[in-house]
């Protein structure tokens, strides 16, 4: 046994302060810490990417990443962008566009688009696709995925 | 699955970090940006009973300008910031090219160019890219530093010349001559996977002909490598002023020396195939970019 170290860490604008073993995911300290159970664990080796979320504004896997290594940080999850009754414009692109059937890639694609959204032009469709190649979905086919992202570039560059 | 217990050294400076190594003997390993390391933690075909921390290490993350018209690039630099460095696109087009492929946003954001080097996966664009800029990897060990040529620095799949007391701390890339053209052409079954096979060139002209030309191949080989046969067999094609019958040679050459492996996603055979045609590619679109 290790010996636990504390941490402070802000999430969705609230700090918290935890004693938490070293291995600890952040992933795991979301869900099963804070439970902020919105970040899904699909793969737990970086591949399928459900459990992304924002480390002080970039999107990072927090399944790579340990919970000691977001201390002093700023944490993003996907519970940050809206709520059932005030969903937020991206989240609204995906309830518009059908982007989603079962739902536990949605998070991560959220989260991914997010940071995409900030930090490239997104021209193309295929722009997009590259942008969302790691993020997995099985249900979709992810043609409605792009065009929830599409849409969400489309009102960006309209403001 | 999760990693097994481990103890933690957060390091906030080069020393540090050496120290905790050395005083380790052996065990400790470091924890850069984590994005090929931990999934092989998650999995536990890697453990060790000691993590060293590097991502606190002020100032190692810098990308600065060297005298020859080269870059030297902090060991912490972030994939994100070589993408979307001007220095590098304007020093080094390959390499902003070449990172253009690297992996996603999401792991672009935290991994790192000292980590990626250290990680020495012959399918990854960044040992790659040192091979074929020849670079200097510059290290920090309890015995000193030393400054490490690339084609000496990659020994074997994930297996490098770093000891076990050893860190990166910067890669120093030399300066390119002026007009040399460069080629960067992989193949992955999606943006941002692992290449299948990749091949990336640079060419300088002198009026008609070749005066000089590396290429360099990445999941051809053990380890990323040149491929000097091919850049003999062009400079030989390029001496009679046959610049098609050169390439043709080189591509050739590279797949005749290409030993790739069999794996799920494409059998050696297969990677042979991409050897030749993406050789082609690379040194014609680097010939074009030269003036030929």
């Amino acid at each position: 046994m290790t010996a636990k170290i504390s941490i402070t860490v802000s999430v969705n604008g609230e700090n918290h302060a935890a004693e938490v073993e070293p291995r600890l995911l952040l992933a795991d300290f979301l869900r099963e810490n804070l439970d902020l159970t919105g970040t899904h664990v699909g793969c737990e080796h970086g591949i399928c990417g459900a459990c992304t979320v924002l480390m002080n504004g970039d999107s990072v896997r927090s399944c790579l990443t340990f919970a000691v290594q977001a201390d002093g940080a700023k944490i993003e999850t996907v519970e940050s962008l809206g709520d059932i009754d005030a969903l937020g414009p991206l989240q609204e692109a995906f309830r518009e566009k059908h982007a989603l059937q079962c739902g536990f890639c949605t998070p991560g694609m959220l989260m991914t688009a997010t940071d995409m959204l900030r930090k490239y032009k997104l021209e193309t469709d295929d722009d997009i696709r590259d942008g969302l190649s790691g993020n997995i979905c099985r249900c979709t086919g992810y043609q409605n995925i792009v065009a929830a992202v599409r849409s969400a570039v489309d009102k960006r560059d309209a403001k | 699955m999760k990693p097994a217990p481990f103890e933690y050294i957060r390091a906030s400076t080069i020393d540090e970090a050496v120290a905790a190594l050395a005083a380790s003997d052996g065990e400790a390993k470091v924890l850069a940006g984590g994005q090929s390391l931990v999934p092989m933690l998650n999995f536990r075909v890697v453990d060790a009973p000691i993590f060293v921390d590097i991502n606190g290490i002020q100032g190692l993350d810098r990308i600065e300008e060297t005298t020859d018209g080269g870059l030297r690039i902090g060991a912490l630099t972030r994939h994100f910031a070589l993408e979307t460095s001007e220095l590098v696109k304007d020093r080094f087009p390959v390499l902003h090219e070449a990172m253009k492929h690297v992996a996603h946003l999401a792991i672009r954001n935290r991994g790192t160019i000292g980590g990626s080097l250290s990680h020495a996966d012959p399918a990854a664009e960044l040992p790659t890219m040192a091979v074929l800029l020849n670079a200097k990897i510059i290290t920090a060990g309890a015995a000193g530093g030393r400054e490490i040529a690339a084609a000496d620095f990659f020994i074997a799949p994930l297996t490098t010349a770093l000891e076990p007391d050893e860190i990166v701390v910067a890669v120093e890339l030399p300066g390119l001559p002026p007009g040399t053209g460069w080629g960067f052409e992989e193949f992955a079954q999606r943006r941002g996977d692992f290449a299948v096979a990749g091949v990336a060139a640079l060419v300088t002209m002198n009026g008609q002909s070749v005066k000089d030309a590396r290429i360099a191949l990445m999941g051809l080989h053990d380890t990323p490598v040149r491929a000097h046969a091919a850049e003999a067999a062009l400079m030989k094609g390029a001496e009679a002023a046959l610049l098609d019958d050169g390439i043709d040679a080189a591509a050739a050459a590279a797949r005749q020396d290409a030993e790739p492996m069999n794996d799920l996603h494409g059998s050696a055979d297969y990677r042979r195939h991409l050897a030749e045609v993406l050789t082609r590619r690379a040194l014609t679109a680097a010939m074009e970019r030269a003036g030929a």
